[in-house]
């Protein structure tokens, strides 16, 4: 190295590090941003073919484009709404709306905050999909100890999923509001019913995962079925129950969407759905299910973060 | 059958029914082998060496013929914890450190925390992975991981140890270490060792005595008592001694056509 070089070498070093950072985020982002950018911009542009001809008919056919397009990406009650739109209404309706306020001295949940609207969504979510996975694995528990239980509970099961569950949570609700229950129960019911059927796949799969050298080892021990369920398959199939459970947790939340529509629930996501589409309201529906993709997401999120930890607790490869 | 005999077959036959008609595993096997040999089953696959094995350990059932191990049915020597198995493949659950490994058929035998950590400490340092108990399978080398399973099975101080084709995927160098390391295992621990192969320098090398077998039917075409010395260090393997043995080995299998299709 000449004595003239500008940099002493730990400032190099530094320089390199901040570059293999930089480096490192822009191929994280890069493949991602890449596709969000694209969908922005058909986005745009398809609010124009899709709001054009409201403009026209208020303003005339003799639009010239420089007048038509910041028309259509401003207009109030757009048929497609612009992406900026569907994110003013997402902060207007979530950060800067409380979702608790007081009514009649009580602190009840705020119906214009979206945030309330996805707790109404996401608890029934949530139990629907607890109910719905143990139930899974004692199924998938049953069949792989008993022929029987393969033999008829399977084909049950798949035929229960080939039900479209439009058809089914109408039955179900009317039926559970005859009864006199409402609210969270009947909703988490259909959660369950959709999550639990991933589980019991991937779990089966899971618990018949060990190969036959592994059950072999067992059987020189002379390790009881129950010994063999614990020491063995369980921890044997946890990686096919993480895949099964974010199949599972996303069906749960479709399931208590779903379960809103029917009996014209008043909070939830779904309701805000159905509202949206009663009164034409496109910025009511946008935000409702960009609120619902990001409540999968980090439902999702949280599953693989768990899957994570445990698996890495387990002996995983980092 | 002689009053030491560990492991005694008699006219032992095991067909298995399959869809292209029944095969011989096994047809009018007879063998003893009393306590403390080193017993190599050597032959081409298909001879029933790991099937013979695996009636031994219970994990098969004899269609005819007789077999006792410590004088009791296999079933009833499996519960007795008569013997340890060592696969093909080391079979450490990954989920496991090695420790947690070998502590598997202790848990499933239902011992006390203390004596589990005891034993589990004895057969670490039998089998050299003293510091090795708290990885992962994965973090060990292939012959590593074999040791871990050969401690495993050691682990409840079985009487006899199974041993099916234990080094068969290791390659040549750590082959070699691993059998010097099992002879000197065998002679601290004086346990019975069956032990499948199909090297004949491995079965000649590590043996008290070579059952040779031959394929369909399944069966025994020779019996091979070596009288090399109990010590033996690698370099035995160039005596004429050896060579004489190896031979008689090389023999026997070409008297079974084991080498037509072998």
């Amino acid at each position: 190295m000449s004595e003239a070089s500008s940099l002493s070498q730990p400032q190099a070093q530094d320089i390199c590090a901040i570059c293999l950072i930089v480096r490192r985020v822009f191929d994280a982002v890069a493949p991602i941003g890449t596709v969000l950018g694209v969908i922005v911009l058909v986005w745009y542009l398809a609010c124009i073919p899709m709001n054009r001809a409201w403009i026209e008919d208020r303003a005339g056919a003799s639009q010239t484009l420089a007048e038509l397009i910041p028309a259509v990406w401003q207009q109030g009650s757009p048929v497609l709404p612009a992406p900026h739109q569907v994110g003013g209404a997402l902060w207007e309706t979530t950060i800067a709306e409380p979702p608790l306020r007081e009514r009649r001295g009580e602190l009840r949940g705020n119906p214009r905050s979206l945030i309330f609207h996805a707790y109404q969504t996401l608890a029934p979510t949530l139990l629907g999909f607890l109910v719905g996975t143990f139930a899974g694995m004692a199924l998938a528990t049953g069949i792989i100890h008993s022929r029987a239980m393969d033999l008829s509970v399977m084909p049950w099961a798949i035929a229960s999923q080939m039900v479209p569950i439009l058809a089914i949570a109408p039955m179900v609700i009317v039926v559970l509001s005859s009864l006199g229950v409402t609210g969270l129960f009947p909703k988490a019911l259909i959660s369950s019913y959709l999550s639990f059927f991933p589980v019991v796949v991937g779990m089966v799969k899971g618990l018949r995962s060990p190969s036959p050298m592994d059950m072999d080892l067992m059987r020189t021990y002379s390790a009881s079925a129950a010994q063999i369920f614990w020491k063995l398959r369980l921890p044997a199939s946890l990686p096919f129950l993480f895949a099964s459970l974010k199949v599972g947790i996303a069906a749960a939340l479709v399931g208590a969407i779903v379960a809103e529509l029917p009996t014209g629930a008043r909070f939830g996501l779904g309701a805000r759905l159905l509202t949206g589409s009663y009164y034409s309201d496109t910025l009511m529906i946008w935000s409702a299910l960009f609120m619902a993709a990001i409540c999968a997401a980090l439902l999702v999120g949280g599953l693989g973060l768990m899957e994570r930890i445990m698996l890495r607790r387990m002996g995983a490869r980092a | 059958m002689s009053v030491h005999s560990v492991i005694s077959a008699h006219a032992l036959d095991l067909t298995f029914q399959t869809n292209d008609g029944p095969v011989h595993a096994l047809k009018g096997v007879d063998l003893d082998i009393t306590a403390g040999e080193f017993v190599s089953f050597i032959g081409p696959s298909g001879c029933g060496k790991t099937t013979f094995l695996r009636v031994v350990a219970a994990l098969e059932h004899p269609t005819g013929g007789e077999i006792t191990v410590n004088g009791m049915s296999p079933d009833e020597a499996r519960k007795a914890r008569a013997y340890g198995y060592v696969f093909q493949a080391a079979g450490l659950y990954p989920w496991r450190t090695i420790e947690r490994n070998i502590k598997l058929p202790l848990e499933i035998m239902g011992m006390g925390q203390a004596e589990q950590e005891n034993r589990v400490k004895n057969v670490l340092q039998l089998v050299d992975l003293e510091d090795f108990g708290k990885k992962f399978p994965w973090q060990l080398s292939g012959g590593m991981q074999q040791r871990a399973s050969i401690a495993r099975a050691l682990a409840f101080d079985a009487d006899i140890l199974l041993m099916d084709e234990p080094f068969g995927a290791l390659d040549e160098i750590v082959r070699d270490h691993l059998n010097a390391e099992l002879l000197k295992l065998w002679s601290a621990t004086g346990k019975t060792i069956g032990f499948v192969t199909h090297s004949i320098p491995e079965a000649v090398y590590l043996s008290t005595k070579i059952v040779v077998m031959s394929p369909r039917p399944g069966r025994i075409t020779d019996v091979i008592d070596s009288d090399l010395p109990k010590e033996r260090p690698l370099e035995i393997r160039d005596t004429p001694e050896f060579q004489a043995i190896a031979h008689r080995v090389r023999e026997g299998l070409r008297a079974g056509h084991a080498y037509e299709d072998g």
